[in-house]
């Protein structure tokens, strides 16, 4: 026992006033970077992640199938849909198209709505979150009031509403979901600023005449953003399963064309006797990517958060 | 400087003071509760050249006034009376941007906490430049050498490298140093200086301090230094207004404050100051009770419920009126009615000289 803790204090006596390898001399954003390079959790979320990725920009080259073709349908009868065989590893869907191509191609879609819409909600987001932050006063009460407004509609019902007011296009889509997001990346960034605009920093640049849109851009913005950055990461998640969620409601694009995991997902539910794989794997690929999101997003969190800092 | 030339500009110092405060008040008011007033009628100057304390303990009111001199209170719940010059130009009720002009340039604000008043999230660099930019329409590249001069003067060794540095790199004197280095960017005729060596460990407040009076006696700045710290006052200060739950209670030049405090109050926080000369085991004196217990001016002396000297007539129901500020000797004012009192002897027998 004594031993155990003696070796820990010299453990870390040796540690003390040691800086850490390469840590010298870096920005925060640097240093939260070689954080998140020692964390296994994190380099799971970016190995998921990159995975994904790749797979969604290289889907001509790494379907094996085209995904339209339907080579299996003569095999299709009521009651057995060709499962895994020789070329088709995880075998055709009712219609007799190569399930794993369809799945390679579907990440373009899943991806592209989640990226697309984050951005343009986080962006939308924190101008409205900066217009409150910055201005205070009337301004941050009409702002987040709007704002608690959007915020006290559930996110799907809205998005729901949303893109069947804009008719049924991958678009849409994109809008409704960045729509629900708008007021997530608002309160959190309008907030955090709030809490940096009472800080020392602030009254000392001040005091030294700096403006108050220069205080504003160039001081509590960038103290601001790691929540942000944080949300965006952990939203890319939640934007994805709701574009899949929205097009298992058949709101998703109509274009057959283009194969996308929640379409997928809704039409497996008419063969989930005959062969479950078939909800089975595109429901794995949206968990999956999910989790590489959320799994990203946290350890960024801690990776940013001052607190975890050594 | 030629002898001739001196007179003259002693004039011009002697006659418009860098900064003239004439009973400034400070209430703090929020809907449904009482207000609260934090300086009550609160009147000094400050030539150039020359070092103010603002002395007393917490809650005294000391960084409000230096808040409402540099008008950076918020204006709402907040209202500020009576005047503040700054060269001749008031400043309460002046428009936003005749302050924002001011701040950085004419008068400038050293914190407290060196850390926390700089930005974690910007390099040294960016933080000094951009009072240059703003003040003195430098161009980046002129700037960034300036800050690179602005450093090596405040001491700071290697400056070109410290600047790209962000400020959990630098100790905490050297943060001090450059916010100091900031403050002084554009020469500015008043600095005020609030609690600067409170968070630094004792060598290196007394580094900074000498960095103060250095600057100070150069550039001809007028420094307002507020502080509870009785030492600060009696290595920098040429004159101590001793603050008491808003009010001045007394003022006079560092020497007469030191040998002859006259408010009991003066005399209560230097007797409770620990002293070298004194033997091993002698108790400090503390004042009893805290500043909570201070009663409202209007109802006497705020401080008589903790004063020794304190009789009846230091309540208003016996004496009629608050206690007023008076003339109390020659560069020396007073408010109290039962003042310490000293026999009429030589300077052996001030209280820092008893010991000796």
């Amino acid at each position: 026992m004594g031993d155990v803790r003696r070796q820990r204090i010299d453990e870390l006596a040796a540690r003390a006033g040691r800086v850490p390898e390469g840590e010298g001399g870096v920005s925060l954003v640097r240093s939260a970077f070689r954080r998140l390079r020692r964390n296994p959790v994190a380099i799971l979320g970016a190995v998921i992640v990159v995975v994904f990725l790749v797979v969604a920009a290289f889907a001509p080259w790494l379907a094996p199938r085209d995904p339209l073709a339907q080579t299996l349908l003569s095999e299709v009868r009521p009651g057995a849909i060709p499962g895994p065989q020789e070329g088709f590893p995880l075998g055709a869907d009712q219609l007799g198209r190569d399930l794993l191509s369809r799945l390679v191609y579907g990440s373009r879609q899943s991806l592209l709505i989640g990226v697309v819409s984050t951005v343009l909600g986080a962006v939308v987001g924190m101008a409205v979150g900066v217009l409150a932050g910055a201005f205070g006063g009337w301004v941050d009460t009409v702002v987040m009031r709007f704002v608690d407004i959007l915020l006290s509609i559930p996110s799907l019902l809205m998005a729901i509403s949303i893109s069947v007011l804009l008719g049924q296009n991958q678009y849409a889509l994109m809008i409704a979901i960045a729509v629900t997001q708008v007021p997530v990346f608002a309160r959190l960034l309008r907030g955090s600023m709030l809490a940096q605009r009472g800080s020392d920093y602030v009254l000392a640049a001040r005091a030294l005449g700096v403006r108050h849109g220069r205080i504003v851009f160039g001081h509590v913005l960038p103290n601001s953003l790691s929540p942000v950055i944080v949300q965006a990461t952990l939203s890319l998640a939640t934007a994805i399963i709701e574009a899949a969620a929205l097009s298992f409601l058949g709101l998703g694009d109509p274009d057959i064309a283009r194969p996308e995991w929640g379409a997928m997902l809704a039409t497996a539910q008419a063969f989930l006797s005959v062969r479950p794989a078939l909800a089975v794997w595109p429901a794995l690929c949206i968990i999956v990517v999910a989790l590489g999101f959320t799994l990203l997003g946290e350890s960024l969190r801690e990776a940013l958060d001052p607190k975890f800092r050594r | 400087m030629s002898i001739e030339a001196m007179p003259p500009e002693d004039a011009v110092r002697g006659d418009v003071p860098v900064l003239e405060v004439e009973e400034l008040s400070v209430t703090f008011a929020r809907r449904g509760e009482q207000p609260t007033r934090a300086v009550d009628g609160v009147s000094f100057s400050v030539a150039a050249g020359e070092t103010v304390g603002l002395v007393g303990e917490s809650g005294c009111g000391k960084s409000v006034t230096s808040l409402a001199v540099m008008g950076l209170l918020p204006r709402r719940g907040v209202q500020v009376g009576g005047s503040v010059r700054l060269g001749g130009t008031e400043l309460i009720g002046a428009p936003d941007r005749t302050l924002r002009r001011l701040r950085g340039s004419e008068m400038a604000m050293v914190f407290q906490d060196p850390l926390s008043s700089l930005n974690p999230t910007v390099s040294i660099g960016t933080q000094v430049t951009e009072v240059l930019v703003e003040h003195r329409d430098m161009g980046k590249k002129e700037a960034v050498a300036e800050a690179a001069a602005l450093l090596d003067r405040v001491g700071i060794p290697d400056p070109t490298r410290r600047l790209k540095e962000y400020p959990h790199q630098l100790s905490g004197g050297m943060r001090q140093r450059a916010l100091i280095a900031m403050a002084l960017a554009c020469s500015p005729r008043l600095l005020i200086a609030d609690e600067p060596t409170t968070a630094l460990d004792v060598t290196i407040q007394a580094q900074i301090l000498e960095l103060l009076r250095e600057l100070v006696v150069d550039s001809g700045t007028a420094l307002v230094m507020i502080t509870h710290d009785l030492g600060v006052v009696a290595g920098l200060c040429d004159r101590v207004h001793v603050m008491y739950a808003g009010k001045i209670i007394e003022t006079a030049d560092r020497h007469d404050l030191f040998a002859r405090p006259r408010q009991p109050y003066t005399g209560g926080l230097l007797a409770s100051v620990p002293r070298l000369d004194a033997g091993r085991g002698v108790p400090l004196t503390p004042i009893r009770g805290s500043a909570r217990d201070a009663i409202p001016w209007a109802e006497g002396c705020a401080f008589a419920p903790r004063c020794d000297n304190a009789q009846d007539d230091c309540l208003t129901e016996v004496a009629g009126s608050t206690v007023p500020l008076e003339y109390d000797g020659p560069g020396r004012e007073l408010r109290c009615r039962h003042p310490l009192t000293y026999p009429a002897a030589p300077a052996g027998a001030t209280a820092s000289g008893a010991g000796r």
